[in-house]
Parts: C-alpha cells; sequence; structure tokens
C-alpha cells in the first residue's frame, strides 16, 4: 500500500520481548511454554496473600546486553513499580514494570528502507517487567479460564521513538529488533509461543504539518504480518476520517486479522489509571560499572560488525556475509570451519549450500549439525590441497554427514580416494586410451576440442573418479602433441 | 510453680529442670484459652491437637537432651502468619476459609528453635486498627478490663500474653500496631528495625512499613524470641543481610552513661496527664539508674500521622487488590460478569476499615493528586528519618509514651477516626524511620498498664533491650498482671 499524496505516517512501536530465563523474573517458576494450565504457577505467580517477589538475577544481564548492542545508556540504579489494574488473568491486581527507572535508555537500531538505504530509529527506553497470565474466553460455555503459567515470565519492553514512516520500515525494524534478540539469545523469538509482541502507535499528518496528528494504539499484534495489516488499516481509517472532515480521538485499538479493521477498546478518556508507584517489595537494584563493563567485553561480535568483517578480511560478497551474520550460531560454525580452512569462499559456498540445505531438509539448527565445523575445515582444506576432487568431496560430505567416519581424512584414506596425482600410473592408462581409439585421438589432435570429455571421462571411470581432471587434462594434450 | 504469669525465661529453666513437662504446660495454656477466651476473644482459631503433637515430640527431645531454645515454649501466632495447613485469615472475612500452602518464615525459625504454636490470634483486619475492633472474627477485649479495647492491631496476641493463656506472643507492626497493644495489656512488644524479620509468609499491609516483632512479659523474653525470629531471608528482597547478635546476652549490663533523648514533641497537649506522670515517673528512674535525660527536637513528627495515612493506604491499596475472588478467599454468590464478581466479592469480603484505607490509598496514587499526596507524604517522611539519624548522633535511645492514653472503652472512638488514628501519634515516626522502638511496662493510670516507649538507632534493638531489661530490673511494673476477674 502506498501511502496517499499528501499524507505522511508517524509510527512508534512498544515490542513486548519475552527474556528466555529459565526461570521467572520475580519467582523460581519454570518458564517452560506449552505446559498443562497452571503447572508452572508457584505461590508468588498466584499472588497469595504474604508472599514476596524477588528479582531474578538473569533479567538484568539480558537487558544490559540488549542495551548495549543497541548504544543505550544503561540505568545503573533499577527501580521496579507498580502499575494497578484488575484484570483476571493478573494475579496481584498490579503489573511489576519500570516506570521511572527503565534499565535501557535510548539507542538506535539501523534499518534498510524501501529505497534501499539506511535508516535508524531511535530507541527511546527499554524497561524491565512481567509478563500477565492469559485469560481463556468461553473455555467452557459462561465461563473464561485463567492460565498463569505465563504471569511472571520476564519481559524487555523496547519502546521506540515515532520514527518510523510507512509499514514496511516498521516491519524491518521489528525484524530487526527480533534478529538482534535472538542473535543476543536473550530471547528465543518463538513469535508463534509469543515471544515477541508489538503495540504500534500510530498517527497520520498531512506532509506539512510540524506536529504529530492524533494517534490511537494497536494492541498485541503477534506477528510481522499482522503488524503490517495493522498499520496499513489503520493509517487508511484515519486518513479517511480526516478526509471526510472528521476528527479522531486517542484511543487504544485491537486489529481483528479477520475482519481486517481495528476497533477501539477504549478512548483516552476512559483509560485505566494505572497508578503507578515505586515497588514497596523491592529495593532499588544497583548495578556496579563493573557488572556493565564485564558484560560490554563478553559481548558477542554484533551481525553488521561480523558482516563487515567477512567482507573485508574473507572477501565474501555482501549476500553471503549477511548470510552467514544473521544467526550468531551459523556464524560461529563459519567461523570455526575457517579455523581449518583458510579458503572462506568455498566455506561460504559449502555452508551456504550444501550444509544449509541438508539442516533445513532435516529441520536441524546449526548447533545441531552433525558435521563438526573442523571436519568440514578440513575436507575443504583436502579440495584446495588437490587431494581429493570436488567430485569426490561430495561423497566425503554425505560420509560427514551420516557420520560414518570420523574425519574426511579418515574417510578418504579408508576408501582410498585421493585424487591419483602420480602422472605415472596415468600415463599408460592414457596411453592405451588414444591406442584403442585412434579416431578420436586424432580428431582432437585435429582440434575437436568436445572430445577432451570422452578422453577425461574414460581416465575418471578408470581411475573411479580419483584422477585429478585437471591434471588428466593436461596429460592427454601433453600426449598428442607428442610426435 | 505457678504457670500462668511465668516468664518465657523462667519457662525454659523450668522444662529444662524438668519441672514441668512441655505436654503439662501446653494443657495449662490449653486448659486457661478454653476457660478464658470465651471472653477475651483472643484467638481465632487455636490448633490444641498440632500443639499437644508437638509438645509431646518437645518431652521426647527433653528425656533425650536433644533440646533447642525454645523447645516446648507454647506461643501464640498472630494470625497474620501462613502456617502451612492452617487456616490463615488476617482477621477478614475475605481470607475466613484461606488454608497456607507454606509458613512465614520468621514462624519457620520459631517452630525450628522449638517453640510450640496454640493458636493464631485475633487482630485487626489486615493489620488495620488500633482498638482491635474491626476483626471479622469479633472484638478482642483487654484481660485488664473486658470492657476495654487491648489495642490494636496485634490485640488478640497483646490480650493472650497478658491473660497467661500463652508464653509470648507474636505481632505485627506498621505504625504501632505491636507497641500500642503491648502498652494498653501491660507488655513489652518490639518493634524491630525494618528489614531485621523477613516478611515472607505475613500477610501484607504496608510493604515498606510492616514489620514482625515479639510480644512478651520482659525485654528478656522479648530478647529471646527475636534472636529466633530475626536474620536475613533472600525470598523477602527488604531484608536486611545483617548478623544477628545474641540479644538476650549483655541485658545485664549497666546503663550508666546512657543518653536517653526525651523528645519534646512527644509530651504535648493530647497526652493523657495520668499518662504523662507515669512517663515522668520512668525517665527519673532511668536517671537513678546512671542515664543522662537529653532534651531532643523530632521537628517533623507532627506530620507523621498525615504521612503515614497517606503511604500505608497507598501501599495496601495495591497489597489488597489480589483479593479478588478470582483464585482463592471470599467470592461473592452468583456473579453476573467479571465487574459484579469483583464488586461484590470485594464489597462483602472487606470490612468496613480495609474499605475506607483502600478507597483513601487509591485516591492518593491517582493521576493528579500523586504529587499532592505519595510524593508529599515521601518527602516528609525522609524529613523524619533525617530526624532520627540527626537526633541518633547526640543520644542513645529516645524515650516517651507509647500512646497517648490507657486502655479506652470499647466502641468509643469506634466512630472517629481522627481521633483513632492520633492513638498512633507517638508510634508511627520510628515505623515511617524504620528504627527500632518497643513498648515497656511504666506504670499505671487509673488501674491500667501505661507503657513507655524506647526509640533506638537503626540495627540497635541490642541497647533498646538493655535499656528496657535494666528499667525493668529497677521496676516492677512488668510483672503486674490483670486484676483477679480473670
Amino acid at each position: 500500500m502506498s501511502i496517499p499524496a499528501g499524507w505522511q505516517i508517524d509510527i512508534g512501536l512498544e515490542i513486548h520481548a519475552q527474556l528466555n530465563t529459565q526461570s521467572k523474573i520475580f519467582s523460581g517458576a519454570s518458564t517452560r511454554f506449552g505446559q498443562s494450565a497452571n503447572s508452572q504457577a508457584c505461590a508468588i505467580d498466584l499472588g497469595m496473600p504474604g508472599v514476596l517477589p524477588s528479582v531474578n538475577a538473569e533479567v538484568f544481564v539480558k537487558a544490559v546486553q540488549f542495551g548495549l548492542s543497541i548504544g543505550a545508556l544503561i540505568n545503573q540504579e533499577s527501580r521496579f513499580d507498580r502499575k494497578n489494574y484488575f484484570y483476571p488473568d493478573l494475579p496481584k491486581g498490579y503489573q511489576i514494570t519500570q516506570m521511572d527507572h527503565p534499565i535501557v535508555l535510548g539507542g538506535k537500531i539501523t534499518i534498510e528502507t524501501l529505497d534501499g538505504t539506511e535508516k535508524m530509529i531511535r530507541v527511546t527506553r527499554a524497561h524491565l517487567e512481567e509478563d500477565a497470565g492469559k485469560s481463556i474466553h468461553d473455555f467452557k460455555p459462561g465461563y473464561t479460564g485463567i492460565d498463569l503459567n505465563r504471569a511472571g515470565t520476564p519481559l524487555l519492553e523496547i519502546v521506540s521513538e515515532p520514527d518510523i514512516k510507512n509499514a514496511a520500515e516498521a516491519v524491518a525494524y521489528a525484524k530487526a529488533i527480533h534478529q538482534l534478540l535472538t542473535y543476543l539469545e536473550v530471547c528465543d523469538g518463538n513469535m508463534a509461543e509469543g515471544s515477541l509482541r508489538f503495540d504500534a502507535n500510530i498517527s497520520v499528518r498531512r506532509q506539512d504539518a510540524e506536529t504529530l496528528g492524533t494517534r490511537s494504539e494497536i494492541k498485541n499484534l503477534n506477528s510481522f504480518r499482522f503488524l503490517e495489516q495493522a498499520i496499513h488499516f489503520e493509517t487508511e481509517r484515519q486518513i479517511s476520517v480526516l478526509e471526510a472532515g472528521g476528527t479522531l480521538v486517542q484511543d487504544t485499538r485491537l486489529f481483528d486479522p479477520d475482519r481486517h479493521e481495528t476497533r477501539s477498546m477504549r478512548s483516552k478518556e476512559t483509560a485505566t489509571d494505572y497508578r503507578y508507584f515505586p515497588e514497596p517489595d523491592l529495593l532499588p537494584v544497583m548495578l556496579t560499572a563493573e557488572f556493565i563493563e564485564n558484560i560490554q567485553a563478553q559481548l558477542p561480535e554484533l551481525p553488521g560488525e561480523r558482516a563487515q568483517r567477512y567482507q573485508t578480511a574473507h572477501e565474501l560478497s555482501a549476500s553471503d556475509a549477511a548470510l552467514l551474520s544473521q544467526d550468531r550460531r551459523l556464524g560461529d560454525y563459519f567461523d570455526q570451519v575457517l579455523t581449518s580452512s583458510s579458503n572462506a569462499k568455498s566455506a561460504a559456498n559449502w555452508v551456504r549450500g550444501d550444509l544449509l540445505s541438508k539442516l533445513n531438509e532435516h529441520d536441524l539448527s546449526i548447533t545441531a549439525c552433525p558435521i563438526s565445523p573442523k571436519n568440514l575445515g578440513e575436507m575443504i582444506q583436502l579440495i584446495d590441497q588437490g587431494v581429493i576432487s570436488g567430485k569426490i568431496a561430495k561423497e566425503v560430505f554425505a560420509a560427514l554427514w551420516s557420520q560414518q567416519t570420523e574425519s574426511a581424512s579418515d574417510y578418504v584414506q579408508k576408501n582410498q580416494l585421493e585424487q591419483v596425482s602420480d602422472a605415472s600410473a596415468i600415463e599408460p592408462l592414457i596411453d592405451a586410451l588414444i591406442a584403442e581409439n585412434p579416431k578420436q585421438a586424432a580428431d582432437l589432435r585435429a582440434g575437436k576440442d568436445k572430445l577432451m570429455g570422452f578422453f577425461v571421462g574414460k581416465v575418471m571411470q578408470a581411475t573411479q573418479g580419483k584422477a585429478n581432471p585437471k591434471q588428466v587434462n593436461d596429460l592427454i594434450r601433453k600426449k598428442l602433441s607428442e610426435p | 510453680m505457678n504457670l500462668d504469669f511465668a516468664t518465657l525465661t523462667d519457662l525454659q529453666k523450668a522444662l529444662r529442670n524438668r519441672a514441668v513437662s512441655a505436654t503439662e504446660l501446653t494443657q495449662h495454656y490449653l486448659t486457661r484459652i478454653d476457660a478464658l477466651d470465651p471472653t477475651l476473644n483472643s484467638f481465632i482459631s487455636v490448633q490444641a491437637e498440632a500443639a499437644l503433637a508437638a509438645a509431646g515430640r518437645a518431652d521426647e527431645r527433653f528425656a533425650q537432651g536433644d533440646t533447642r531454645p525454645l523447645t516446648g515454649i507454647p506461643i501464640a501466632q498472630k494470625d497474620i502468619f501462613c502456617l502451612q495447613g492452617q487456616k490463615t485469615t488476617a482477621g477478614s472475612k475475605m481470607l475466613s476459609q484461606f488454608i497456607a500452602p507454606y509458613t512465614a518464615t520468621c514462624s519457620e525459625k520459631l517452630a525450628h528453635a522449638g517453640a510450640i504454636t496454640l493458636g493464631k490470634t485475633n487482630m485487626d483486619e489486615f493489620a488495620m486498627g488500633s482498638s482491635n475492633e474491626n476483626s471479622y472474627f469479633g472484638a478482642v477485649h483487654n484481660p485488664w478490663d473486658p470492657q476495654l479495647i487491648p489495642g490494636g492491631s496485634s490485640g488478640g496476641s497483646a490480650a493472650a500474653v497478658a491473660a497467661g493463656l500463652c508464653a509470648a506472643s507474636t505481632g505485627t507492626d506498621t505504625g504501632g500496631s505491636i507497641r500500642q497493644p503491648a502498652a494498653m495489656c501491660g507488655l513489652t512488644g518490639l518493634k524491630p528495625t525494618y528489614g531485621r524479620i523477613s516478611r515472607w509468609g505475613m500477610i501484607a499491609f504496608a510493604s515498606s512499613l510492616d514489620q514482625a516483632g515479639p510480644m512478651a512479659r520482659t525485654a528478656q523474653d522479648a530478647a529471646i524470641l527475636l534472636e529466633h525470629m530475626a536474620g536475613h531471608d533472600p525470598r523477602d528482597s527488604t531484608s536486611l543481610n545483617e548478623p544477628v547478635p545474641r540479644f538476650s546476652e549483655g541485658l545485664d549490663n549497666s546503663i550508666r552513661g546512657l543518653r536517653i533523648g526525651v523528645c519534646r514533641e512527644f509530651f504535648t497537649e493530647g497526652l493523657d496527664p495520668a499518662v504523662e506522670r507515669s512517663i515522668r515517673e520512668a525517665l527519673a528512674v532511668y536517671e537513678s539508674l546512671g542515664a543522662t535525660l537529653v532534651d531532643i527536637s523530632l521537628p517533623h513528627t507532627p506530620y507523621s500521622v498525615s504521612a503515614y495515612y497517606v503511604i500505608a493506604p497507598a501501599e495496601c491499596s495495591a497489597n489488597l487488590a489480589r483479593f479478588d475472588g478470582i483464585r482463592y478467599g471470599y467470592r461473592c454468590s452468583d456473579p453476573e460478569n467479571l465487574q459484579d464478581l469483583y464488586q461484590r466479592s470485594r464489597g462483602e469480603g472487606f470490612g468496613e476499615e480495609v474499605k475506607k484505607r483502600i478507597l483513601v490509598g487509591t485516591f492518593a496514587l491517582s493521576a493528579g493528586y500523586f504529587d499532592a499526596f505519595y510524593a508529599r507524604a515521601q518527602k516528609i517522611r525522609r524529613r523524619i528519618k533525617e530526624d532520627f539519624v540527626n537526633a541518633f548522633e547526640h543520644v542513645d535511645v529516645i524515650a516517651g509514651p507509647t500512646a497517648p492514653t490507657p486502655a479506652f472503652p470499647l466502641g468509643e472512638k469506634a466512630s472517629n477516626p481522627v481521633e483513632m488514628y492520633l492513638q498512633d501519634i507517638y508510634t508511627i515516626s520510628a515505623s515511617l524511620a524504620g528504627v527500632p522502638a518497643m513498648s515497656i511496662p511504666a506504670g499505671l493510670a487509673n488501674g491500667l498498664p501505661v507503657g513507655l516507649q524506647l526509640i533506638g538507632n537503626y540495627l540497635q534493638e541490642g541497647p533498646l533491650l538493655q535499656a528496657a531489661h535494666q528499667f525493668q530490673q529497677a521496676t516492677h511494673w512488668h510483672s503486674l498482671t490483670p486484676p483477679e476477674a480473670l
């Protein structure tokens, strides 16, 4: 959808990312997804009387990793607040969140816009909070079920400035956040399980207007597609209201993907007063400079830096570099392949090609890859050294994949797959072939180069593929040019 | 040995010498509870069987010589402490059927030290009150005169000890709820430094103020109990990671040279002249023991009640939001929809005082009012803390009355919230500052106990208890028991 002439759109996203800690943010209960209802909710998650929260320190590590990765300021004094509202899946009647002292302040995310240029989206803040449970409406007629397994799952809410100007940029930004969070391994990024959810603040204004228009907040979009669609439908709605001479009210809306519309849940006037105040059950947490420096020191090379290195140090193409950098473990694998093979281009081809297609075929992640990077590197090295041919390499690769062998060199040795590079072993074969096929030999000598394939093929056949094709080629020419 | 009003310390000796068995002692108290509690209403529940079973185990320990410091000592616990598998009501209809699935840390520690829980004591609903008239389970009567209130909110815990129904008890203090009933029932009650005793398993009223503490006959008894209630608890982030001194050791040291601050703001016009007389006499006793009285000012004291009645209700408005009729606790019958379920469950489940404070707190936190109320109250709170920090540069302990009056008749102030709230005028500032404070018997006014409040510096419960113990060595007020009517 293109934006109607004369209008511009301003979008700010609030992204709720579940941090992938083992236990919840304020209790020791497991965060595992998909368990039977209320089996992962302890007394603290249930909001029983007399229980108290205590913070899972792991959330600070993960939030700080994210903050440092986007160049944000880390708030060393982390405080929590209570956000008060009644809802059956909010057991305490308040959510513990960070209102006045978010752990992450500022920062930037780079995205690629529609015209292929780079653009910075400013992050306002990111703060820690607890997830609510789930209401399962009409789980039996007239009843709503409450599942509190999700209650207390740690969330990092990442709030952007309204720097996003269209749906494509919103999706690019959301995907960049998704990639970064999963790359840092602070969030599993599983959209289907709700690990990442978006709220979009959308407003429109005339092209020449200097201030932002009246915004609507579209809540709880749980896929990139819904995010994109919701922005389309909402901007269309707002523009049509304004073009018809109407006015907009600031409100909170729900996106209905089936009916392709957003519906108002509540207006600003009827908005809940959350009555924020400092959480008295938790003391402020002071993050030392040393704690932050340690995280900074242990921060992995980020995707952008990694792609840059692949292009400059290893002369990979931009697309190879980007592909190998998007997933941290894939990049790590690739880096390890490079420790035993110096041919980065060939390594990139093998990883991108044979390896990824095998992994996809078996629905495996790179960390579950049956071929160790060392073995793959060694195999590539064998090709480079002329020990095996590319053709034999396919066979070695298959053997490594099915784990029939300890290493590429073992397999090559055991099956005597070394290329026959000894001219004295090949020359008699060529002599015999020339003798057996005098017409073809004459034609080739006369310039019918197509026949070279015939001779090379015969030699390869005779050596069961172990001859070095280039060497065979050279030897045939040498033989034919002999008087 | 007369067991009725024996101190915990004497009972420890008697049990160790096998002068009395834990079973006999437990049975003795259970019999007294049966006889007297219909009048006093100090217990919400009595666990006779469990207590006798525990006493049997205690006697086995004595037989085997494998005892712990409190083995065989029967105590009562305020019904705000969760005890696993037992009804824990907080004095509310909302939790009248609530069975706690876990045990409060401080109750666990007491049990670990060998104490036997006889039952759970009555209290103002969710610890909100100064007279114990706000309990769903009915008012508690003062053993000194059943027509009078025992003080609140730990009124049941106070009445039970004062009437000789247990050796000691646990209470909680948010703005005076241990000290004021201790004063009115002639007991020694201690509110330790905020964070000294874990709040885990203690049903919250106002999280930043709530603090558990012992209620006993003597400072020595309180010191022993505190040793077994205090300590860092990783389950309570606000609990202090500080070593727990042996409070009961060093009580006998002289207090010669102790500097006692006499705060002029504690002797104001609302103070009953008979109470003031007792307090002045108590201060003279201290002088005779070699202490120096220093005239001091805690200038922000007059604002403490106002600040408290913003902060405590604000916190309670959130703390009590969990009682929504959804997961546990009282639920109204036949709700029409979610709104109705919330409104009637909470409307029917909470008492008037609780509802009043939730409303006040909700208002104080509302958009547009937050700065005028909550933020300002927090500013006053900081000033009050500074007052104490400054004062403790010049004095070791601050002394004054615990409450402006002795116990008053049931119903007298029930309809006058402001007068009721002024009951805590002397106790609230120590709560807001988080410093330890205690009340000890210091005389009689019109035949009723008067409490002397002693306030100490942060973590200085030791010197506080020592000052209290030395006073009790020189006076007999703590050994007075209610008149024979009982």
